[in-house]
């Protein structure tokens, strides 16, 4: 084993670029699917902040930025649903705002249920209760809020032409996708200032009984015509829609591909030649006694160091490029998961495989007696 | 004269198959024993090297069989041929077959780790090997850094490392001047045969005949001869 290491860590050309083909497949892929996972978790910003556990909407909804307003009448018939604790509407649309200095700046705008403000973010100065007051909004202060001019309590703005004043600071767990600010307000002050079609409600939450009750909830919000979905199977709904009908999907499972083929080859092509080149070293071991199982081993443990060490640097070289992408942009929209980091380990041991396996057929075919050819 | 180390009876060796088919060795039979040092001598192409190669395991005969110590190797299994490679025989390859990567050291130990020893007992053990051929000092360096002469004796270091009871050279003075060959030889005579020891080398470089026990002669796959008797039986 120890031979087969120093015969190619010390071909140090050979190593190195079987070292980048592999450590690029690696980067590539987890940077890939990294960007995506970002996407997907940013698309479902607003479905993770609010954090109902049961939201009905309309079933050709699919994003929760793009909501499809319910009539009233849906809001009580939910309410009087038998497993139902209590159901509150939410307003989630988008509006322009004019900033003190005279440019405008889109934004999105969450309406809060008047009576029990349920999905309210957590403050990080002003008073929930602010929000009651005339023209009250509260800006949430993620990657967007310069946007806004870094407004403080009391900076007032133009939305749709009315006032608006900043009465509280919020602080949410995940930033959304678009790239514009937000603002909660009251849902009525909401569907007052924000132009609407006739219906007003985006969504309705849920609170429901017990978790048992979820199961008849949706069925009977069915029957109305609506679809009444728990807060996971939003967000698999919002990501199904990203992952196969925008053409995203498909374009990460591409570039995936390309990064896996072009790293087979470079790895591939570098670790067979590598094989041919020492292909005579490999007749001399076995000349000298090596069975034919040991240097199978060999080249085993040979693509086994370099693909870990590939994968190892690969995915450090993505941690980093990521780390350093959100330090200029705090804003980037990219998340290393587990899937990730597994999914690019499976091709990398797919593309050591692959590369090994006509390592070893080359090498078991060889006679020790073939030496004495060249 | 010594116990029988090898014997070769009726060996036949062809490369090709239908009318390409030319015999590399035909009917060979000779028998070498320990203590002594056989020379097999014959022009280019006379079958020389695969004769040594199915005697070491190394070729696997279309004929005949080959006794070593009293066991046909042939009729082993593939591991077990190997096993009797690493354990019974050294080989000295014409062309050496150093491994250029690893250092001049690392190359004499590739038997003891083939073996199983550890890799720093294994280096300690092959650098006295490098000792006893009298290349100590260059146990760090690459194999490529060394002359011809001393590549050899490095070739030499790797066969006898494992303390083989069969040693196998094959022509090792070809690639080197007279002076040189005739010291290697003579080296081996002097510091490598013992009683228990069996050294045959293939040469057709008559300087070094008289380091001879017995010559052998082949002649197109043939041995026509064994033309120096055993001195023993003198
Ligand atoms: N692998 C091989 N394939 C085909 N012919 C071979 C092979 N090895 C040796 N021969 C032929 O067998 C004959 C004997 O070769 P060899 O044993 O190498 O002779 P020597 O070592 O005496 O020079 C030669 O004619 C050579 O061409
Ligand atoms: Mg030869």
């Amino acid at each position: 084993m120890k031979i087969g290491f120093k015969l190619l860590v010390n071909d140090r050309g050979k190593f190195a670029a079987l070292l980048v083909g592999i450590t690029f497949a690696a980067f590539l892929m987890v940077m890939m699917t990294s960007m995506f996972a970002g996407i997907l978790i940013r698309s479902s910003a607003t479905i993770l902040n609010v954090g109902a556990p049961v939201w009905v909407l309309d079933p050709a909804v699919n994003t929760p930025v793009s909501s499809i307003p319910m009539p009233d009448y849906v809001l009580d018939a939910v309410r009087s649903l038998p497993g139902v604790q209590y159901a509150v509407p939410l307003y989630s649309g988008g509006a322009q705002v004019k900033l003190r200095n005279g440019t405008y700046q889109a934004v999105s705008v969450i309406g809060l249920d008047d009576t029990s403000l349920y999905g309210r973010p957590e403050l990080v100065s002003g008073k929930i209760d602010d929000i009651f007051a005339e023209n009250a909004f509260i800006v949430v202060d993620d990657a967007e809020f310069v946007k806004l001019g870094n407004p403080t309590i009391g900076t007032r703005f133009e939305l749709n032409d009315h006032l608006g004043v900043v009465t509280g600071i919020a602080r949410v767990s995940t930033a959304g996708l678009f790239g514009v600010p937000t603002l909660y307000t009251t849902y009525t002050r909401a569907i007052t200032y924000i132009p609407s079609t006739r219906f007003t409600i985006s969504y309705i939450l849920v609170q429901p009984k017990n978790s048992g009750a979820i199961a008849r909830i949706k069925q009977q919000v069915a029957s109305l015509g609506y679809q009444a979905l728990t807060e996971n199977e939003f967000i698999d709904k919002v990501s199904t829609f990203y992952k196969y009908q925008t053409g995203m999907g498909i374009n990460v499972l591409l570039m995936t591909v390309i990064s896996f083929i072009v790293g087979l080859s470079i790895s591939g092509q570098t670790f067979y030649t590598f094989i041919l080149e020492n292909l005579e070293k490999f007749g001399a071991l076995k000349a000298i006694g090596a069975k034919g199982h040991e240097l199978v081993l060999m080249i085993l443990f040979q693509a086994t160091l370099t693909a870990m060490t590939g994968f190892g640097l690969g995915v450090g070289l993505a941690a980093l490029i990521i780390t350093l992408a959100r330090l200029r942009l705090p804003d980037y929209a990219a998340m290393i998961t587990y899937t990730n980091i597994g999914l690019a380990f499976v091709m990398v041991v797919l593309i050591a495989a692959i590369s090994s396996y006509i390592g070893v057929r080359k090498v078991i075919r060889i006679e020790p007696f073939d030496i004495f050819r060249s | 004269m010594g116990r029988l180390a090898v014997r070769a009876t009726a060996l036949v060796k062809w490369f090709g198959a239908g009318d390409a088919r030319t015999y590399a060795v035909r009917d060979a039979s000779f028998d070498a024993f320990f203590g002594e040092i056989l020379y097999i001598v014959g022009p280019s192409g006379s079958g020389k090297t695969t004769l040594l190669s199915m005697i070491s395991g190394i070729l696997r005969p279309d004929g005949g069989t080959v006794d070593v110590d009293g066991k046909n190797i042939w009729s082993l299994s593939a591991d077990d041929i190997a096993s009797f490679r690493l354990n019974t025989i050294g080989f000295v390859f014409q062309d050496y077959h150093l491994f250029p990567r690893l250092t001049t050291a690392e190359n004499v130990a590739i038997p003891l780790i083939l073996k199983k020893m550890e890799w720093s007992q294994a280096l300690a053990v092959a650098t006295r090997y490098l000792e006893i051929v009298g290349l100590k000092e260059r146990a760090q360096l690459p194999p490529v850094k060394l002359s011809g002469g001393e590549q050899q004796r490095v070739a030499i270091a790797r066969a006898i490392a494992s303390e083989p009871d069969i040693l196998v050279l094959d022509e090792p003075t070809a690639s080197l001047d007279g002076e040189t060959g005739r010291r290697i030889v003579e080296f081996i005579r002097h510091n490598i045969l013992n009683d228990h020891r069996c050294i045959i080398i293939v040469t057709h470089d008559n300087r070094i005949f008289e380091y001879a026990d017995r010559i052998m002669n082949m002649e197109d796959g043939r041995i026509i001869g064994i033309n120096r008797e055993d001195p023993h039986e003198n």
